[in-house]
């Protein structure tokens, strides 16, 4: 069986080696994050989260994930 | 007597009391606290999901944003570039378009860059934001920000958790008579009766965090700055008597013995 090629991403700062061809779609399913809770960049762009399935995730891709949390 | 709401954009509030739900000792005691507070209005910061603790609490389960209107804020951005990428992600978690913009300038002391506020307030409005603005108590500052399409005008009481009370009562009094938006003093009160004094100033809402989050009672102090709010507003709709130096007696000085 052909060995999976591993690409470096970069998620809320800090490195991550995912499987060439992942989309952001299974990076959110392996967090296990609720999608109607949080926003997602890709490289400073926002995401449509409607279009997660659809998008495919390249190396150096850089992805900020955030919530709300307290604050005032 | 007609009820008398807090109007912001075009939505309304029963309460004209608005709380942070940062530096509570965890998540519970931040709901109880909202709830005692009457508070419709709870802001929110926008951070970065914690990816190794999947099981950490989340601010929603805790506080429903389909009962109590979440204002995401931009706490921790010092320039217009961070404070309009934090609001527009957080438009994108919720749809929400009423926002509290804060751009910091000073690390010290937490006063907000205006120029950088000022640029902000304008961008966001044009992207469809109702944008409620922390800023300087300086009614020339306040003007601009209504120029440029604000939601409302928050000038701070004093620094951001100081909990000195309002300093300067003649400018933010200045800043209610000039203005046809909603005045809401934001940061620096440290007790209930600095809430009734902004009221009476003629303020439209207060937002209080540390002063409640910091009590040795949070709950006691929520439900205190309920009351101050209330009764502040009241008295402000009440009409007050005119200050005179001299004494007059309330009793009648006919028929005394």
């Amino acid at each position: 069986m052909k060995k999976l090629k591993k690409i470096k991403i970069r998620l809320n700062g800090k490195n991550r080696n995912i499987i060439e061809g992942y989309k952001l779609y299974d990076l959110v399913n392996e967090l296990d994050l609720p999608l109607k809770k949080v926003a997602i960049e890709l490289n400073r762009e926002i995401v449509d989260k409607k279009k997660i399935k659809k998008i495919k995730l390249n190396n150096k891709d850089n992805i900020e994930i955030v919530h709300f949390i307290g604050g005032g | 007597m007609k009820i008398d709401k807090l109007t912001v954009g075009n939505q309304k509030f029963n309460s004209r009391l608005i709380v942070g739900t940062g530096k509570y000792k965890n998540m519970p005691e931040c709901a109880k606290a909202i709830k005692l507070s009457g508070a419709n209005i709870v802001t929110v910061a926008v951070r970065r999901v914690n990816i190794s603790d999947k099981n950490k609490p989340l601010l929603m389960d805790y506080i429903d944003p389909k009962k109590i209107t979440y204002l995401p804020n931009t706490a921790g951005c010092f320039t217009s570039e961070e404070a309009l990428r934090t609001l527009r992600l957080a438009r994108e978690i919720g749809g929400w378009k009423l926002v509290k913009l804060e751009v910091l300038g000073d690390k010290k002391n937490l006063f907000p860059d205006m120029i950088e506020t000022l640029k902000s307030t304008e961008v966001l409005t044009k992207e469809g934001f109702k944008v409620m603005v922390y800023c300087n108590d300086d009614p020339l500052m306040a003007k601009r920000l209504e120029d440029v399409g604000a939601a409302a005008i928050m000038p701070l009481a004093a620094p951001i958790g100081s909990g000195l009370g309002i300093l300067n009562k003649t400018n933010i009094h200045i800043i209610i008579k000039q203005t046809k938006l909603p005045v809401i003093v934001d940061a620096g009160l440290g007790q209930a009766s600095d809430a009734t004094i902004a009221m009476e100033l003629g303020c439209d809402g207060v937002l209080v965090n540390t002063a409640i989050a910091k009590a040795k009672k949070p709950f006691s102090m929520a439900l205190a700055f309920k009351h101050a709010v209330i009764a502040g507003r009241q008295s402000y709709l009440s009409g007050r008597i005119i200050r005179n130096l001299a004494g007059k007696p309330s009793s009648p000085t006919e028929g005394i013995i």
